[in-house]
């Protein structure tokens, strides 16, 4: 899961990584109020699960607590690359020298760490590392060793602190600090991603993370107690996570129900070759049995009327026998009337069909392979537009 | 032949006493698998499905020899279960607990080669040498033996392309499940490399999904390596970008992993890739066909 910037800055200081005094508001007095308690001037931000917020003007630098309640009304009615703003921090602001750029992200092709400096903050990586390789720290941190003093080593050497400034070796300490704190807080916080851009020196030789970018995984959240995910925005998504199931919302009309990942995105795919749009993404998973297919049945019927259902079970372990109950159940219960295309296959498939042609629901249709299904359904759903 | 087991095979299931472990020890023994013993800690001396449970994995491999070890342990505990199977010199640890943090796989990668011990998964649904071993929680009802090999980063995909190959009369060598984490054991290419190698196995089946670049990379080891014909499918060409597909792995970050890049870079290599499971089934029988009779 995403932090917000504040989320993720408060645990940085948290594991001692130097952040400015700042505090979140959701309303524009209370911006005003915490303005007098930060200190002015002050830095006004938008606090939204997406990058690009300077650029579309939600931060701004304010000199008077009106000028920050103005800032913060505007900013909080803002929509930024499509993301809401939900809140704004409000942050001592502080006189840049210089900007870096910090960061330690998970690679899936080292399968471990990689620890990423660049001299100047907020530029493209990929064009400074043509410009300046020497600007450029990019070190692989093994797992089980950690970070080496060495790598700390490189990313001073490679910021190139002017020496013959004032404060000049604790400006290079303090950096060299917070790359210590911020692979501690990477490991210790289970994150797969932790960015600082810009990490500053200030006028006054401190260094400061001026932002935070947090991603903690998903998998970890069970030794990560005070890190909770929101409840999502979607109310099929959200009703389907509290079942326990793996649910993505999806902009069309074709509600989408299988067992296994793959299967149910080869689904949605040959969905759309068809000429259709699914819904939903809605994994059932391996073992599933009747309450499970109920309670995806349900999540589905929670959002927006869908014009036609595709279940398509292939069952291994899964008995289809059980789906098919589940799924009765569900459509005497919840009442819908929307035409369900079902395709079972694999582990008691015969024993699933008898299931439903004994329920002899009008509006479910058996379908005997995957791509009669897929045909099926996309056909009656653009006959009901 | 066939590659990674077969019936010399001696599997040990830690995590046996569990619902899950003792569920599909039963099926592995049905299948005819030689399951030799169980582990859980706190429980040596029990019995799950006839096969003696031991306290650690060590105790059970100086008692009865085994070399493939199967995994049940819920992910709080799976790192050191990995540890544990691989510092008693299991050769090939099968994990198929889902939701291991990111941290503590990237820790069990780099601790592995150290001892040796290779791993396929996690969240994975094992492996399958038909009619010979199972060790996982593959459906041994719809597999028959043969000449196809299958590898596949989907479970159900891959029940639903070996179930059509063996509707089809198309046996399979093995199928690897290699699971659906971003940090995962071993992927494709190492696959393919033991496909190659093995006399039994005539063509192979490559399922693969967004998220990564296991699928491009495995591309161009195919177009250097490869003499048996490989077929392919590629899941999530409609998935949006930024969200987890079921699967940890499954994933399109930014432009990258994505489905399409990932068939074009098979199709650059000369891989036919089908649209759909059921076309995959359909071009590895007729690649089989076209490679028995040239």
């Amino acid at each position: 899961m995403d932090l917000l910037e504040h989320q993720g800055k408060a645990l940085f200081a948290a594991a001692g990584l130097p952040v400015l005094p700042a505090d979140v508001a959701v309303t524009p007095e209370d911006a005003a109020r915490l303005a007098a308690v930060v200190g002015l001037p002050a830095a006004v931000k938008a606090q939204a699960r997406t990058g690009g917020r300077g650029k579309a003007g939600g931060i701004r630098i304010c000199r008077s607590a009106g000028e920050v309640e103005a800032a913060a009304a505007e900013i909080l009615a803002m929509t930024i690359r499509g993301k809401p703003v939900v809140s704004v921090l409000v942050e001592q602001a502080v006189e840049v020298h210089r900007e870096m750029y910090l960061a330690i992200v998970s690679s899936r092709a080292l399968r471990g760490p990689l620890l990423v400096f660049a001299r100047e903050g907020g530029v493209d990586i990929e064009e400074l590392a043509k410009r300046d390789p020497g600007a450029i720290v990019r070190s692989p941190i093994d797992p089980l060793l950690g970070l080496c003093d060495y790598q700390v080593r490189d990313v001073v050497a490679a910021a190139a602190l002017d020496p013959e400034g004032p404060g000049a070796a604790d400006a290079r300490k303090a950096l060299g600090a917070v790359v210590r704190a911020l692979w501690r807080f990477y490991h210790d916080r289970d994150a797969t991603l932790v960015e600082v851009n810009p990490l500053v020196l200030t006028q006054d030789g401190e260094v400061v993370c001026l932002d935070s970018k947090v991603t903690v995984d998903d998998n970890a959240l069970f030794r990560q107690p005070d890190v909770t995910p929101d409840e999502p925005a979607d109310e099929r998504e959200a009703k389907a996570r509290r079942a326990g199931l793996a649910f993505v919302p999806l902009a069309g009309d074709i509600g989408v129900i299988g067992n296994g990942a793959g299967l149910v995105m080869s689904t949605i795919d040959q969905i759309a070759t068809m000429g259709g749009r699914a819904a939903d993404f809605c994994d059932i998973g391996g073992g599933a049995r009747s309450e499970v297919a109920r309670a995806a049945l349900e999540a589905m019927f929670a959002g927006p009327p869908v014009a036609a259902v595709l279940v398509n079970i292939f069952g291994g372990i899964t008995r289809c026998e059980d789906v098919a109950k589940g799924l009765v159940e569900a459509i005497k219960a919840a009442g819908v009337d929307a035409p369900v295309v079902v395709r079972l296959d694999g582990n008691a498939a015969e024993e699933g069909h008898a299931v439903l042609a004994d329920a002899a629901l009008p509006n479910v249709t058996l379908a005997l392979d995957p791509d009669e299904a897929v045909k099926l359904v996309v056909d009656i759903a653009r006959e009901r537009v | 032949m066939s590659i990674l087991i077969d019936n010399a095979t001696r599997v040990l299931v830690q995590g046996i006493t569990g619902r899950e472990g003792a569920f599909h020890t039963g099926r592995m023994l049905a299948s005819g698998t030689n399951v030799v013993a169980g582990v859980t800690p706190g429980h040596g001396g029990k019995e799950v499905e006839g096969v003696p449970v031991f306290d650690s994995v060590h105790e059970a491999v100086a008692t009865i020899a085994a070399d493939v070890a199967v995994l049940f342990v819920p992910a709080p505990r799976a790192r050191d279960a990995l540890f544990e199977a691989a510092d008693a010199g299991i050769r090939l640890i099968v994990c198929i607990t889902e939701g291991i943090p990111v941290r503590d796989m990237a820790e069990v990668m780099a601790h592995l080669p150290r001892r040796g011990a290779r791993l396929i998964g996690p969240n994975c649904p094992g492996l399958i040498t038909p009619a010979r071993c199972s060790a996982g929680i593959m459906p041994s009802e719809i597999f028959a033996p043969g000449a196809a090999g299958v590898v596949s980063r989907s479970g159900t995909l891959t029940y639903e392309v070996v179930h059509e190959l063996t509707q089809a009369g198309i046996g399979q060598s093995t199928a690897v499940g290699m699971g659906g984490d971003a940090v995962h054991g071993i992927g494709f290419i190492e696959c393919l490399q033991l496909f190659e190698a093995d006399r039994e196995t005539e063509g192979v089946a490559l399922i693969g999904e967004i998220g990564g670049d296991d699928e491009e990379r495995a591309a161009v080891y195919i177009r250097d390596n490869m003499t048996k014909p490989v077929v392919a499918y590629v899941a999530g060409h409609s998935a949006p970008p930024g969200r987890r597909m079921g699967h940890a792995g499954a994933i399109v970050e930014g432009s990258s992993g994505t489905a399409a890049s990932k068939q074009a870079a098979l199709e650059a290599a000369g891989i036919p890739v089908a649209a759909s499971p059921s076309e995959l089934a359909r071009l590895l029988g007729e690649a089989v066909k076209r490679r028995r009779t040239t």
